[in-house]
């Protein structure tokens, strides 16, 4: 009786191998209007199948659709990261603008364009200098800065332990709070409590990051000198040193993306009680809570689990703004930093870093809802 | 759709997007001193003759607010008119074209979100020139791959109704189809997702300006102003806030006007939920 009910829409039209039914489309392709600016995932595209010609890959697919599903997606992952590397490293070498000219300046005479162009290696050909960065950077050589002539490796080590403390600990307190706020909000669906909720994180999700930041160091540094400002740390501090420095950039950052996060669930949690099996539990008569548990809860993890990564992933973007703003040392100064003087060894690389970063984050997220989905538990 | 259906936070946010519009309209009437006129010392107080002080370099906070909202809105506007087009013509085209077209724009499309937005642009910004015109591009061209993606699946339902089909069968061209079969029938989440673009846009544009790769000073923008102005926080100057505060209520703006039409598009459409 329960199996039964569980998966009322086991049979999904695209699953059956009917043409796309557009109420259906419609309900996927409707959250992504109610989404805020940065919910910029990259979830995989769901491929409307054709009528399923058993090749295969298809009975691979049917015997163990979740193992098959995982590896797909890591394979797209792969290439994800291959295809970005080759358009963080072509959008720059392929844009008007000759590098040598622009770094030399006043002092650009031929003869030194040629030299300098010599010395970085940019007299080569594109794809030669494309799989020689490529493979150094394999071996973890992000070659050398233009401006000082440091090595990109040590400072992108250094600093990126210092952006992903940042994001961890706001990650760490952003994430129980929001989603908990967001099970709050549906609660008290349509009741005061969420609409204060809702228009609060309204509020709250169109405040530039800079803004919130200066309004904490205003108030807790000017008038109440309670906290550390800038933000910067240095390796010889020990951990609780280091954190106590963080303290308004972490919360910068938490008051940034919870709003975000909370809504996200909030819609999430909404879209699965509206879906057709939780009338149906509902017109079965059994009680709220039990619905919740036995069959909204296991429908809403995938959801949830997107929402949070989405977010983790815009932390680690978001910390750009707040780094310059408290001067802390971390991959996102470094990489305002190379943009103004167009120090391109360290762009690339730091792009390269944040890319690969954001796009682990959104496959370990599909990977995961994949792995939650109850659907995918059983062979067809 | 008549007038009092309009909520009540829907009508703040027309009103506070009408005022940024007016003051950017009419900058060079409202603004009491010049763009870049010097009337006083840096970050004088607050007073009678320059109600919200002087900035670092000693011009009126006020006047310079007004000509901001006039940069500030021109580039976030003009970039999301341009994303919209780009990113509804391109994505309805696929929908229509199906096959190799909606493959190749889709995975391109992918791809290019694959990298984080903020990222992508400060790449990009590293290479080309410092100017308007190609920051617009920029933004525009980024922020059309989030249009894409809803166009792409709005035009996706739209395109198997009988009644493209129909339209299909008598010979109608793509662009025929995309333009007056598929569009009007998108139009009301497409009105929605352009002002949450929007307001996008006023952020991004603002996070650059204050990173220092956008809008090139002298320039009055908001962004830009608190850059300027960020250092006088620690002396309890509160001028780098004024910029700051004007940004968050546009967006908020915008967002309240938006908040209401998707709520009304999904009261439109019924349904249990929403």
């Amino acid at each position: 009786m329960m199996s039964a009910t569980t998966c009322p829409t086991d049979r999904s039209p695209a699953a059956s191998g009917s043409p796309p039914d557009p109420l259906n489309e419609e309900a996927a392709g409707q959250p992504a209007a109610f989404m805020d600016p940065m919910t910029d995932t990259q979830s995989i595209p769901s491929d409307p199948v054709k009528v399923p010609a058993p090749g295969p890959l298809a009975i691979l697919r049917a015997r163990f659709p979740m193992g098959s599903r995982i590896g797909e997606r890591m394979l797209l992952g792969i290439c994800l990261l291959f295809a970005s590397s080759i358009l963080i490293f072509a959008g720059i070498e392929v844009l008007p603008g000759n590098f040598a000219e622009t770094y030399l300046g006043q002092a650009a005479t031929p003869q030194a364009i040629a030299n300098l162009s010599a010395e970085f290696g940019l007299d080569k050909p594109l794809v030669t200098r494309y799989f020689d960065w490529l493979f150094n950077i394999l071996h973890g050589d992000f070659g050398h800065s233009w401006a000082s002539g440091q090595s990109v490796s040590t400072q992108i080590a250094d600093r990126l332990g210092n952006s992903l403390l940042l994001a961890g600990a706001a990650a760490i307190i952003a994430v129980p709070l929001s989603v908990g706020l967001g099970l709050i909000a549906v609660l008290y669906r349509d009741r005061l409590v969420d609409r204060l909720i809702n228009l609060i994180s309204l509020a709250a999700v169109s405040l530039p990051e800079f803004f919130v930041a200066y309004l904490l160091i205003l108030v807790f540094v000017v008038q109440h000198s309670v906290a550390a400002f800038p933000a910067t740390v240095y390796d010889s501090m020990g951990l609780m040193e280091k954190l106590q420095t963080i303290i308004l950039p972490v919360a910068t950052l938490v008051l940034v993306v919870i709003a975000h996060m909370m809504r996200m669930t909030r819609a999430a949690i909404i879209n699965v009680m509206a879906s057709a099996y939780m009338e149906t539990a509902e017109l079965k008569g059994i009680g709220a809570m039990r619905a919740i548990v036995k069959h909204a809860a296991p429908n809403a993890l995938a959801p949830i689990i997107n929402v949070v990564a989405l977010n983790l992933a815009y932390l680690i973007v978001g910390v750009v703004v707040v780094e310059v703003v408290f001067v802390y040392p971390g991959m996102g100064q470094y990489m305002v930093d190379a943009v103004t003087v167009r120090d391109l060894p360290v762009v690339q690389g730091c792009g390269l870093v944040f890319a690969g970063i954001y796009i682990l984050l959104n496959m370990t997220a599909d990977i995961l809802s994949i792995l939650v989905n109850p659907r995918l538990r059983h062979p067809r | 759709m008549n007038l009092r259906s309009v909520s009540v936070t829907a009508w703040i946010g027309i009103a506070g997007i009408a005022i940024a519009v007016i003051a950017a309209a009419l900058a060079p009437w409202l603004a009491p001193y010049g763009e870049n006129q010097v009337v006083g010392s840096p970050w004088e107080a607050a007073s009678q003759a320059f109600p919200l002080g002087l900035d670092n370099l000693g011009r009126d906070l006020l006047s310079r607010m007004i000509y901001g909202a006039r940069m500030t809105l021109f580039v976030a506007f003009s970039a999301t008119v341009l994303s919209f087009s780009l990113g509804v013509v391109l994505s309805f085209v696929a929908a229509v074209m199906r096959g190799y077209v909606d493959m190749g724009l889709s995975r391109l499309n992918d791809l290019m979100m694959s990298i984080p937005t903020l990222i992508f642009a400060l790449i990009v910004l590293a290479a080309l020139p410092q100017n308007l015109a190609v920051l617009i591009g920029v933004m525009a061209v980024l922020d059309s791959t989030r249009v894409f993606r809803l166009g792409r699946a709005l035009a996706g339902d739209i395109a198997v109704m009988d009644f493209v089909e129909a339209a299909r069968l008598r010979g109608e061209k793509t662009l025929w189809i995309v333009f007056r079969e598929i569009l009007p029938n998108a139009m009301t989440p497409l009105v929605a997702e352009f002002g949450l673009r929007l307001a996008f846009a006023v952020l991004f544009i603002s996070t650059l300006s204050f990173l220092g790769l956008g809008i090139q000073p002298p320039t009055a923008d908001w962004g830009g102003m608190v850059k300027d102005n960020k250092d006088g926080i620690i002396f309890g100057i509160s001028a780098a806030l004024v910029p700051g505060a004007a940004i968050a209520a546009l967006t908020i703006s915008i967002n309240l006007v938006v908040d209401w039409l998707l709520k009304r598009t999904s009261s439109l459409k019924g349904g249990r939920g929403g």
